[in-house]
């Protein structure tokens, strides 16, 4: 079968700029229609690295190229539309004083009309289970709600890669199983960043670990989630 | 007649800084509807509209548009903010405005963005402060607060120098001075609408002020060091200025002078500040067939009395603002030279 | 908390329906009218706070409803109060303290009243307005209204971080609380002392709004944010809603004339 890279990175690295190096030497490809977890210990560069993918951190030392676009210049914002990146934090990723603006937002930047707009907030709020909450305030939801509806946020864009930060970091069993299966029914091709080995051994395929900026390990999750003395090695471990 | 009234007054205001608004915020400077006339709610909507304007414009064209959230964030974190308080005793708290804290932190004209947000959102949604007063109340502390704050810290910050405390001794004294400047150009606005007169709200809303200044002044000093240890990049370092930051930093300063000078002038000639409310029509109880009946109500020959009451005001002004400058300028070069 | 600091009520009234273009202007016009009435100008006050308590019934939030809100005006009349000793006038009353007499005059007392009428009639508009709107309808009428973009969308995002700095003050607030035990006249520590921890707590506030703005800014970037804002303009007024934004304006500048006249 016949593969197209979606997301090119290739000797990406990055450097704060109060000196912390976050990513060293970083190369993965991921091709469409892949799940792919990022995994690895707190502060490995998982988010820096995600922050990379649509073009909100500029490549220093390396390339990354999405859908064959080079991220940088006057392909920022085709890019932007191709990748949905939802935050680890939901109050950062909804910044309106209403869950339809927040929606809305993206596609109206697009310059979408006014009833395409529409369209797809209800679809979007639809995908996601939170019909009729177009009028709600943000700061008033649940924290499962809150993540659901940032992701709604993106899918209103219709990416084709969605980019999670830690979906299920801070939700209760019910709320990370009903999110797990959210996730599960997208068809688009998924990078998700996660601390739960159980859903990445459900749901991905395919898995990489992180540890201090450097990708340790790239493979299939079956076999490196039996790997316990990699998991160990590198702060992880399947409960 | 009037002046016997300045103790009672005083106890009274004393109430009125206690006063707290629905969001838990001090409402001690907000004016609501109804305290200021006509005119001179107009009058300060212009001003207030021009020189916030001119901020929104320097900010917008200035700084990229990263600035925005940060400013919306701030803004919250401001309004938050003010409703941290402190006991004092006996049942009364202190707490922040904050307009010096937002001018430290992120220069005058991002400042007065910021203060414009919290003190709208304070008048259009929670009725702290009205909304034909709206202008005075930018004026006071949007404007004045954040400019008599920045002015004051800079000038203060360069005569102290690297010293350890300097970031919370300026931000203390900068921040005191802004809340009793703001009190008095309050207090002013009163008189000239033929509210309160003058003899008593300058004193009252002063020595009120000069107070609640010390809770400002503490806080805003608690806050500067604890960013300074956190991020300390937060925190501008006073070394270059342009020749544009100078003017405002001076001009701050002087604003501060300026009315810190005419407040207790009007104060001693109250008498001459309604006169002039009520030549301009300011004041609403010269139409008012009740007042016109009464002689004395207009004092003739009193027009070069206020006349001179205002460019007295003026020129102190400019000379002790000159002497800050010099003396500051002095105290920086013998720093230097150890 | 949130509900607390929000004041929309939300009812099936007209006046909830209504444009919340028409709903500012209206408002704003009250509020201008009343300040201009000269003092003692009695029977417009009534008429004016007998608009609002209709307008409050209407939009069924009950007669009391702004009346009792409309009291957090009143300490700030004390600022006035002296004008019932410092107007000249017929001695109504002779006040001694120690060896203080004031005179309280007729025409000092009117005063002082008319000012905290006016200001009492005002402050009920605004919560009026705010009672009955939507913030998020407020932005969309003062962008309407020409207030300058920039300062529209400030307010927008400040107004959904409020509540999230106005919850995290809180829960600072509560660990300082939590930790200081009242066990005697000296406990709290100096008054200078507790001051600089309140200053530290909004330092700490500062930082992490700084840090969340970042943050922020970033999920903005995401999904296309370049600097420039675009929202949904609002409809264009209906013909019907011109003609009650003209009549509601005619009443009170009719209103305005009577007071003026016959005040
Ligand atoms: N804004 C920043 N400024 C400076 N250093 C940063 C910044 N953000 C992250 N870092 C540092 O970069 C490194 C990578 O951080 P990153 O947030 O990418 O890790 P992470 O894998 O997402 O961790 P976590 O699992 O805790 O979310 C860490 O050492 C972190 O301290
Ligand atoms: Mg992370």
């Amino acid at each position: 079968m016949e593969r197209t890279p979606l997301i090119e990175i290739s000797n990406l690295s990055f450097r704060y700029p109060d000196g912390q190096q976050a990513l060293v030497d970083v190369s993965l490809t991921v091709y469409e229609g892949e799940r792919v977890a990022l995994v690895g210990p707190n502060g490995a560069g998982k988010s820096t690295l995600i922050l990379h993918l649509n073009g909100i951190f500029a490549s220093q030392d390396g390339h990354v190229r999405v859908a064959g676009l080079p991220v940088a210049g006057e392909h920022v914002k085709q890019v932007r539309a191709l990748v949905g990146l939802v935050f680890q934090d939901p109050d950062d990723q909804l910044f309106s004083p209403t869950v339809f603006d927040d929606v809305a937002y993206g596609p109206l930047y697009m310059g979408l009309p006014e009833d395409e707009v529409r369209r797809r907030v209800e679809r979007a709020l639809a995908a996601v289970g939170m019909q009729g909450y177009g009028d709600r305030v943000p700061h008033r939801l649940s924290a499962g709600e809150k993540k659901r509806i940032a992701l709604a946020t993106v899918l209103a864009m219709e990416p084709s890669v969605l980019v999670l930060d830690e979906p299920t970091a801070g939700l209760d069993p019910r709320g990370r199983r009903m999110l797990i299966r959210l996730l599960d029914s997208m068809p688009q091709t998924m990078i998700v960043s996660t601390h739960d080995l159980l859903m990445v051994r459900d749901l991905f395929p395919r898995m990489v670990i992180l540890d201090r900026g450097r990708v340790v390990a790239d493979g299939p999750s079956a076999d490196l989630l039996r790997d316990r003395a990699l998991l160990e090695a590198h702060g992880l471990e399947l409960p | 007649m009037s002046g016997t009234a300045v103790g009672s007054s005083l106890a009274a205001m004393g109430r009125i800084a206690g006063g707290v608004g629905p969001t838990g915020g001090p409402q001690p400077m907000h004016i609501p509807d109804g305290f200021l006339s006509v005119p001179v709610s107009l009058v300060f909507w212009i001003v207030a509209i021009v020189v916030i304007g001119y901020a929104l414009r320097r900010v917008s064209r200035e700084l990229d548009e990263r600035r925005v959230p940060l400013l919306a964030v701030l803004a919250a974190v401001i309004f938050a903010g003010q409703m941290l308080n402190f006991s004092v005793t006996g049942g009364t708290s202190g707490h922040l405005l904050g307009a010096t804290l937002a001018a430290v932190l992120l220069g005058p004209w991002a400042a007065m963005v910021v203060m414009t947000a919290v003190v709208s959102i304070q008048a259009l949604v929670f009725q702290d402060g009205g909304i034909l007063v709206l202008g005075a109340n930018l004026f006071n502390m949007a404007i004045v607060g954040v400019l008599v704050g920045y002015g004051v810290y800079q000038l203060v910050s360069r005569a102290l120098g690297n010293r350890r405390w300097a970031v919370p001794v300026s931000g203390f004294v900068a921040a005191w001075l802004s809340i009793v400047v703001a009190a008095l150009a309050c207090a002013l606005e009163l008189a000239l609408s033929g509210t309160s007169p003058a003899n008593i709200a300058v004193p009252a809303m002063g020595g009120i002020h000069a107070l609640i200044g010390i809770g400002e002044g503490l806080i805003t000093a608690g806050a500067l060091v604890f960013v300074l240890a956190a991020r300390p990049d937060l925190v501008a370092p006073t070394a270059k200025a342009t020749a544009g930051q100078k003017a405002l930093w001076i001009g701050g300063a002087a604003l501060a002078v300026v009315l810190a000078v005419l407040s207790p002038l009007a104060s001693a000639h109250p008498d001459g500040l309604e006169w002039v409310a009520e030549q301009q029509g300011f004041l609403e109880a010269a139409r008012d067939p009740l007042y016109s009946i009464i002689p004395d109500y207009v004092f003739p020959g009193i027009s070069n009395e206020a006349l001179a009451t205002i460019v007295a005001g003026v020129v102190g002004t400019l000379v002790v603002a000159a002497v800050a400058y010099l003396v500051a300028q002095g105290v920086r070069r013998r720093a230097t030279q150890q | 908390m949130a509900d607390v600091l929000d004041p929309y009520r939300p009812r099936a009234s007209l006046i909830h329906r209504a444009d919340p273009r028409v709903k500012v202007v209206v408002a704003v016009m009250s509020i201008l009218i009343t300040a201009a009435l000269p003092l003692g100008a009695w029977p417009s006050y009534v008429l004016l706070l007998a608009a609002v308590l209709a307008l409050s019934v209407a939009a069924q939030l009950g007669v009391g409803f702004t009346l009792k809100r409309g009291l957090i005006a009143v300490p700030f009349a004390l600022a006035a109060l002296p004008l019932v000793f410092s107007t000249p006038g017929d001695a109504l009353a002779s006040l001694r303290i120690g060896p203080l007499v004031l005179d309280a005059s007729l025409a000092g007392v009117e005063r002082f009243a008319s000012v905290l009428a006016k200001s009492y009639i005002s402050v009920q508009f605004a919560i009026l307005l705010t009672a009955t709107t939507r913030f998020t309808d407020m932005l969309a009428a003062m962008r309407a209204l020409r207030v300058p973009r920039l300062l529209v969308v400030i307010f927008s995002l400040m107004w959904r971080y409020l509540f999230l700095f106005a919850h995290e003050a809180k829960t600072l607030r509560i660990a300082r609380d939590s930790r200081s035990a009242d066990v005697g006249p000296k406990s709290g520590g100096a008054v200078a002392w507790r001051a600089r921890v309140t200053g530290g707590m909004v330092g700490n506030l500062f930082v992490r709004g700084y840090e969340r703005s970042e943050r922020v800014y970033q999920a903005m970037l995401a999904r296309g944010y370049d600097g420039d804002i675009r929202t949904f303009p609002l409809k264009p007024l209906a013909s019907s809603e011109y003609a009650a934004l003209a009549g509601a304006v005619a009443i009170l500048a009719l209103l305005g004339l009577l007071g003026i006249l016959f005040g």
